[in-house]
Formats: C-alpha cells, sequence, structure tokens
C-alpha cells in the first residue's frame, strides 16, 4: 500500500512537470475527459489537475464579477466569460461522467481496492451512499419479499460461487486509441489462440482500434490517449 | 441494476466533436485595439486592426459574430488545395493526410460563420462534401476486408467526425469476433445446428457475418438503431452460461 501510494506522488509530480512545460491545464483536462469518456472502467482521478483548475475557475469568477462591476468593455467580459463556461463545461462533464460510472459498478468498484483507490473523496462518499440507497431500495421493494435463500444483493442465490449479480466494466471493449511515441511488444493478449504470442507495434499519431485490456497499462501510464 | 440504460459514454456526440474543434488555432485580422485575454485556456492578443494574430476558434468566431474581426481560412480550405486532395483521395485507396483531423468541424463552422471570409465558398463547400463522400466509401470498403481475425485496426489520417461515424459499428463488429473466437465459445455443432445453421464451421460463419456487414454500412442505418443488428443475431443469450463465457 505504501509503495503504490509512493509510486503515485512521483506520477503526479512527472504530470506537474509536464503540465508546466508542455500544454495548459485546459489541454489536460481535456486529455483526461477524452481518455474518461472513452474507457470501459474508471480511470484515476485526477487529483492535481482538478484541483488545479478549481483554483482558475475560482479566481476567474472573481475577475468576472469584478470586472462586471467596474466599466469594462462588454464585449472584453464575455469573451472571459465563454472561456470561463468552456472550462466549466469540461469539468462538469469530466466529473459527470466518473459519476455515471461510479453508478454502474457501485459495487464492483467498492469491492476492488485498485479501482476504489482511483476515486476522489467525494466520489468515495457518493459511492457509499449510492450503496446504501440501493440495497435499501431493493431489499424494502424486491428482496425482502423472496425466498431466504435468494435475498442477497450481491448474488442470485446462496448456491452461487461469487458474486454473480454485480455489473462490471467490459474490458474486451474496443477502443479507439492514439499513442504519442512509438511503442513496440504491445501484447494482444485476447487475440485468437495461434495469434497470442504476436506482438504489435503502434506508430505515433495513427488511429488504432483496439482491445482496451491490451493497452490498458498504456493508458494508465499516458503513453497512449483514447478518443 | 442501477444504470443499465442504453446510454453510451464512450461516444462523442457531434457537439461536443464541435466543442473540440473549437480550440483549433486559426489566424484572424481584428479591426478593434483591445489588449491581451489572460483566459483559463490560454493567453491570447493583443488585439491591433489589420495585424495578423493567432486565436482559438471559438474566440474567432465570437469576435466575427460582432463584427470585429475577419477570419483567414487556413490553407488547406483553399480551392486549389482541395482540388488537389479531392485528386488524390480518388486516385488512391489510402486516405490523404492533407487535411486536419478537425477538417469536416472546422469547415462546417467556418462556412456557418464566416462565409464571407471563403474565396469561392460554393465550390469550396461542394469539394468538401465530395472529398467526404469519396473517403467515407474507402472506409465502408476497407471495413469488408475484417473477419475474425480481426484483432486490431489501424486507421491511417481518418478524421474525427468520420471516425466517430464508423466507430460503434467497428467495435462491436471487433468485440463480436472476438466473442465468437474465443476458445470457450468453439460451436457444439449439435447445440448450434438447429438456431443459426451457418455458424457450425469458420468460413461460413465469417462470410455471413459480412453481408450483415455491408447492409448496416449503409449510410441511413449508421445512424439509426440498426447497428444493433448483427450483434443481436450472433449473440446466443439462451446459450448455456459456458458457451456464454
Amino acid at each position: 500500500m505504501a509503495s503504490s501510494s509512493g509510486m503515485e506522488e512521483e506520477r503526479d509530480s512527472m504530470e506537474d512537470y509536464e503540465a508546466l512545460i508542455s500544454t495548459t491545464d485546459v489541454e489536460l483536462l481535456k486529455r483526461a475527459w477524452r481518455n474518461e469518456k472513452a474507457a470501459p472502467e474508471i480511470l484515476r482521478f485526477e487529483f492535481q489537475l482538478v484541483s488545479r483548475l478549481r483554483e482558475q475557475i475560482e479566481l476567474m469568477e472573481d475577475t468576472i464579477h469584478d470586472k462586471s462591476t467596474s466599466s469594462t468593455d462588454p464585449l472584453f467580459l464575455s469573451l472571459f466569460q465563454m472561456d470561463f463556461d468552456r472550462t466549466l463545461f469540461l469539468l462538469r462533464s469530466y466529473l459527470r461522467i466518473r459519476i455515471q460510472k461510479i453508478e454502474k459498478y457501485m459495487f464492483h468498484i467498492r469491492k476492488t481496492d485498485e479501482l476504489w483507490n482511483r476515486l476522489s473523496k467525494e466520489e468515495k462518499e457518493f459511492t457509499e451512499v449510492c450503496i446504501e440507497d440501493l440495497k435499501q431500495h431493493l431489499e424494502e421493494s424486491v428482496l425482502s419479499k423472496l425466498p431466504a435463500t435468494y435475498q442477497s444483493i450481491l448474488r442470485q442465490s446462496v448456491t452461487s460461487e461469487k458474486d454473480d449479480m454485480v455489473p462490471e466494466p467490459e474490458l474486451d471493449t474496443f477502443v479507439l486509441c492514439r499513442s504519442k511515441e512509438y511503442l513496440t511488444g504491445i501484447q494482444l493478449e485476447d487475440g485468437p489462440v495461434d495469434d497470442r504470442s504476436k506482438l504489435f507495434e503502434m506508430e505515433p499519431g495513427v488511429l488504432h482500434f483496439i482491445c482496451y485490456k491490451s493497452i490498458k497499462a498504456l493508458v494508465e501510464s499516458g503513453k497512449i490517449d483514447l478518443l | 441494476m442501477a444504470g443499465q440504460s442504453n446510454h453510451e459514454p464512450s461516444l462523442f456526440s457531434a457537439e461536443e466533436l464541435e466543442f473540440i474543434a473549437e480550440d483549433e488555432i486559426v489566424d484572424i485580422v481584428p479591426n478593434i485595439k483591445m489588449g491581451p485575454l489572460n483566459l483559463i485556456s490560454g493567453d491570447f492578443g493583443p488585439f491591433t486592426p489589420q495585424i495578423v494574430t493567432q486565436a482559438p476558434l471559438w474566440l474567432a468566431i465570437a469576435l466575427k459574430k460582432r463584427g470585429k474581426c475577419s477570419i483567414c481560412p487556413p490553407q488547406w480550405m483553399s480551392d486549389e488545395k482541395l482540388t488537389q486532395v479531392l485528386e488524390a483521395e480518388r486516385q488512391s485507396q489510402e486516405i490523404s493526410d492533407q487535411l486536419p483531423f478537425h477538417y469536416v468541424e472546422i469547415s462546417r463552422l467556418l462556412f456557418d460563420h464566416a462565409p464571407d471570409n471563403i474565396h469561392e465558398i460554393y465550390k469550396v463547400r461542394s469539394l468538401i462534401e465530395d472529398i467526404r463522400n469519396v473517403r467515407f466509401h474507402k472506409v465502408q470498403t476497407d471495413l469488408e476486408a475484417f473477419n475474425g481475425r480481426t484483432i486490431a485496426v489501424k486507421i491511417k489520417n481518418l478524421s474525427a467526425m468520420e471516425v466517430n461515424i464508423v466507430r460503434p459499428f467497428i467495435g462491436r463488429a471487433l468485440q463480436a469476433f472476438l466473442k465468437h473466437d474465443s476458445p470457450e465459445l468453439i460451436p457444439d455443432p449439435e447445440r448450434v445446428s438447429d438456431r443459426t445453421p451457418h455458424v457450425v464451421n469458420n468460413a461460413p460463419r465469417v462470410t455471413g457475418l459480412t453481408k450483415v456487414c455491408k447492409k448496416c454500412l449503409s449510410m441511413e442505418s449508421l445512424y439509426s438503431t440498426s447497428v444493433d443488428e448483427p450483434y443481436t443475431v450472433h449473440t446466443h443469450s439462451n446459450f448455456p452460461k459456458t458457451l456464454n463465457r
């Protein structure tokens, strides 16, 4: 556990550095937004990026407020407002897609540590509340009226060997992606049996339709962008 | 369970693609004087009358709407350049790399908001329309080459809008192939034969699906729900669990 959070910190500082030298935060958020939209499972919450953008948005809100009371050119003001709205849209859309995924896979996310640690504090609270409410609702409306062996919220019946009523994201989904650098040796493990050993190469900038599972790690490390 | 609607969060709507394209940078010639804009999405300006400066498309359009600037269409949007591209597209099966990723959206936005800044707009508009058609036809022919061995598809130079149109189909077709090729799913002829006779061995199964592909690749069905059709045909939901993995 300790080592993984250490790695996360390291990755965060790397991200900060990249952000400083290359692109604006809006550009980075756009990338995160596209990745999140295209990936079947929930990705790591962009803690640093979102908190930085929140600050910038608040700052801009104040600026717009100050300017609207003083006698600033209305055109100037409306351009600031547009930029503000665009950024806000992106941030809201990003958070909303994550909430949709949480609502869909809440039980799965809750019991999988790896996914659980990708959520923000607020998202974790939301998940807990969501699970509680859904449980209560299902129990009151359906489960309590079923025979005792069918009352689990996670299993079809007591004879089920594992939690078979928990929806999980389909990692076999084919996604569209683009690599930033020349990548080689991508293993398409889910290919037909005789292709299993075949390794795949990816040129930078070329679009590929590929099974999410085989590039999962590369998406997480930021080498490949989904779109 | 909750959230089991047909909503597909992975798809970008046309508006969202336009939103992304609005961040592309264009040249504008302002006719007002305005100080630099320090926005969240970057710093632009200062703006001086008659001096060419760069701005994202959304900013350019906002100024244009208020009559504060004229937009210089990008180089590739000239009628000579597009004629060349169309020629190249017609001559080769490859998709030309001369157009930007968001060419459909950018041209559409400029046609709508800055028609007076585009030289020979009717010609440019019809050229872009032709290029789209030629390219789309190529994509359709390429798709026919799919079969059960297809585990990844490489698409060179396809634009955002084109990709978005074929995405639901390609994604599901590949997923269906993968599913039906998986070792756990080796068809048991006796059980399969009474339901879908052509799933018994490999060869006819592939052609069977290709036929369906052609059918649902017709333009109108790409936008309708019938994209689901090949999928439901090949998903045997009543099969015993072991077959469904």
